[in-house]
């Protein structure tokens, strides 16, 4: 900690060169209020949007009260809004994708802190963060022009073959719907996922992996019985920080998911999200109403996303603070 | 139980079995990347030319045309939103390395965390709400705000972790030369942090010069050049986003050409930052 040992580090008077006891504007008080303002900054930032977020949403609130989270009828003609289809795709495409990206990043997180030799390691784990660099929008476009039609002409066609017995795997092949928005975020979040899980299970004692391999554990034992049990929470908190990056993902999942507000059990059938409807409607629409019926889907998506934000964080910080 | 030759067989395949089933997820992890990459490459590269560089849109309906609009608008975007988010960003680093080890230095540290988690769609609609809706109209100035927010809290905790790095000698030796502590902060600490931090900062750009959700509200777009920083501005992203959704074949043609520029800016960025972190490293 680099402040502490400062704090016990006797200043003597007069040391910056022209403070006498009087002056109330010592420069040095001046730059620590100076850098403490612009931290407050970060806190005053969340706290404003809370409150400009409410406000803006109020209209809707007092209009709708809970039946907006509950009906399912969005109708901008006649002023009746209600956002169940965009919560249920938002939930449905982000836990898709949660269910394709867990397995794999925790995969990856696994070979690279574990198995991966140490010159691999760091252009393997650069290639992966490469994929969180890639813009939003960049895999949007791919979706439509080459994950869309791979996935009428062939992926859909085959899940339905073979898994065509289960609601969600049945009615016509169109590409753009619940799954191509589920593996367009599964991709998305994947790098999210896979460096923290990397960090996370990095912070376990190598003593304790040693001590299983000691006793005679093979590799993946002692990943079993040593690193996982210790890396519980922090995995965890990975898993939800990946879910809050799929649940407030815009501009890919607006370009796949379909953009038709129904709820359908079907995956290949088009859906629409909270932060597609916001990014698709927002600067066309007209009335008071219409707005603030947005930006209530706004003000949840924010309030959701924090609160997963808030927990995760608080699981990364202890597990790696425990084991540290 | 009694260990027997096949049991200890069986758990050494199943190390195997594992350690191979973490190499495929690894290979499923990477091709998606290798896919965008050649698709933007084989589609996009083809639709390079200087008039891409050099002329505005054309109307629908009208081949050619180009870009420059919006490539000058990202970069004016960037710049604007590194003038607004970076400064404090640092400053805020300073507090939190310097002086924050107290409940308030917590409680920054974590906000900063939490907001780097807030979908960027919503910061657009919360810039919306501070900016556009007060002064009526669309500008570069408010998705600027937006996208210094977005820095905001990477910066921040890049200036911390980058600044705690800095040995405790250094500081002390300043200080017992008389040096008083701002300057000691200034001029040795955050001096000798410095390529580090440039290197946060330029992930940090590489992130918001992709961007889109947030300008739709903000900056919107722009189908000439804009004027000045108080008029509706075109970006690169969404003039991707609003080229491959429309039903036209020129138009996508230069949705993947732009992709293809965009791509390669955010490349060379992170790419420069990672032999940036190695050359110091050494």
């Amino acid at each position: 900690m680099a402040s502490s040992n400062l704090v016990a580090f006797p200043r003597p008077e007069g040391a910056n060169g022209l403070s006498t006891k009087k002056s109330l504007v010592r420069p040095d008080t001046l730059f620590g209020w100076l850098t403490a303002g612009f931290a407050a900054l970060i806190v005053a930032v969340i706290v404003v949007m809370v409150l400009q977020m409410t406000m803006a949403s109020k209209a809707s609130m007092a209009a709708f009260g809970w039946r907006f989270i509950t009906g399912s009828n969005w109708d901008p003609v006649r002023d009746e809004f209600a956002a169940l289809p965009f919560i249920y795709g938002t939930l449905v495409s982000s836990l898709l994708a949660l269910a394709i990206a867990v397995p794999i990043s925790i995969g990856v997180a696994i070979y690279l802190s574990e198995w991966a030799p140490a010159w691999l390691r760091g252009p393997l784990g650069f290639t992966v963060e490469l994929l969180a660099a890639v813009p939003s929008v960049i895999y949007g476009l791919w979706g439509i022009f080459a994950l869309a039609p791979f996935l009428r002409e062939v992926l859909e066609p085959a899940l339905g073959k073979v898994f065509g017995f289960l609601p969600f795997f049945q009615g016509p092949h169109q590409g753009f719907g619940m799954l191509a928005g589920g593996i367009i975020l599964a991709i998305m979040i994947t790098p999210t996922i896979a460096s923290v899980s990397r960090e996370v299970m990095r912070a376990v004692p190598s003593i304790l992996r040693e001590g299983a391999l000691a006793l005679g554990a093979t590799k993946w034992e002692a990943v079993r019985v040593a690193v996982l049990p210790n890396a519980k929470s922090g995995l965890l908190g990975a898993v939800i920080l990946g879910l809050g990056r799929a649940l407030g993902e815009t501009m890919a999942i607006t370009m796949v998911i379909g953009n038709r507000a129904e709820v359908s059990a079907s995956l290949f059938a088009p859906g629409y999200s909270m932060a597609s409807v916001i990014a698709n409607e927002f600067s066309e629409a007209t009335g008071d109403l219409y707005l603030s019926a947005l930006a209530e889907i706004g003000l949840l998506l924010f309030a959701v996303t924090l609160i997963l934000n808030i927990v995760a964080r608080l699981l990364v910080w202890r597990s790696s603070k425990v084991t540290a | 139980m009694i260990a027997s030759p096949y049991r200890y067989q069986l758990r050494n395949y199943t190390d195997r079995i594992v350690r191979g089933a973490c190499v495929v997820a690894l290979i499923l992890a990477i091709i998606p990347l290798g896919l965008v990459l050649y698709y933007v490459t084989a589609h996009g590269i083809g639709g390079i030319d200087l008039n891409f560089f050099t002329k505005l849109p054309t109307p629908v309906g009208e081949n050619g045309g180009g870009m420059a609009n919006a490539i000058s608008g990202t970069l004016e975007l960037v710049a604007l939103a590194s003038l607004f988010g970076i400064p404090p960003g640092i400053l805020a680093g300073i507090y939190l390395s310097e002086y924050g080890d107290k409940t308030f230095g917590r409680l920054v540290r974590f906000s900063a965390d939490v907001m780097s988690g807030i979908p960027s769609i919503t910061i657009g609609l919360f810039v919306y709400a501070l900016i556009v809706m007060r002064v009526k109209h669309f500008s570069a100035i408010a998705g600027a705000v937006a996208l210094a927010i977005i820095m905001l809290p990477t910066v921040t905790r890049t200036t911390e972790e980058l600044l705690r790095l800095v040995p405790d000698a250094l500081r002390e030796a300043a200080l017992g030369l008389g040096v008083p502590r701002y300057k000691t902060t200034l001029r040795i600490v955050l001096r000798t942090a410095l390529p580090g931090i440039a290197t946060g900062i330029m992930l940090a750009i590489a992130r918001v010069a992709g961007e889109t959700a947030p300008l739709l509200f903000t900056a919107f777009s722009n189908r000439f050049w804009s004027s000045s920083v108080n008029e509706p501005t075109a970006s690169l992203p969404v003039q991707i986003y609003t080229y491959a959704v429309s039903p036209y074949e020129d138009w996508h043609r230069q949705a993947w050409a732009a992709a293809f520029v965009l791509v390669a800016i955010v490349l060379i960025l992170n790419l420069s930052a990672r032999v940036l972190v190695r050359n110091k490293v050494r």
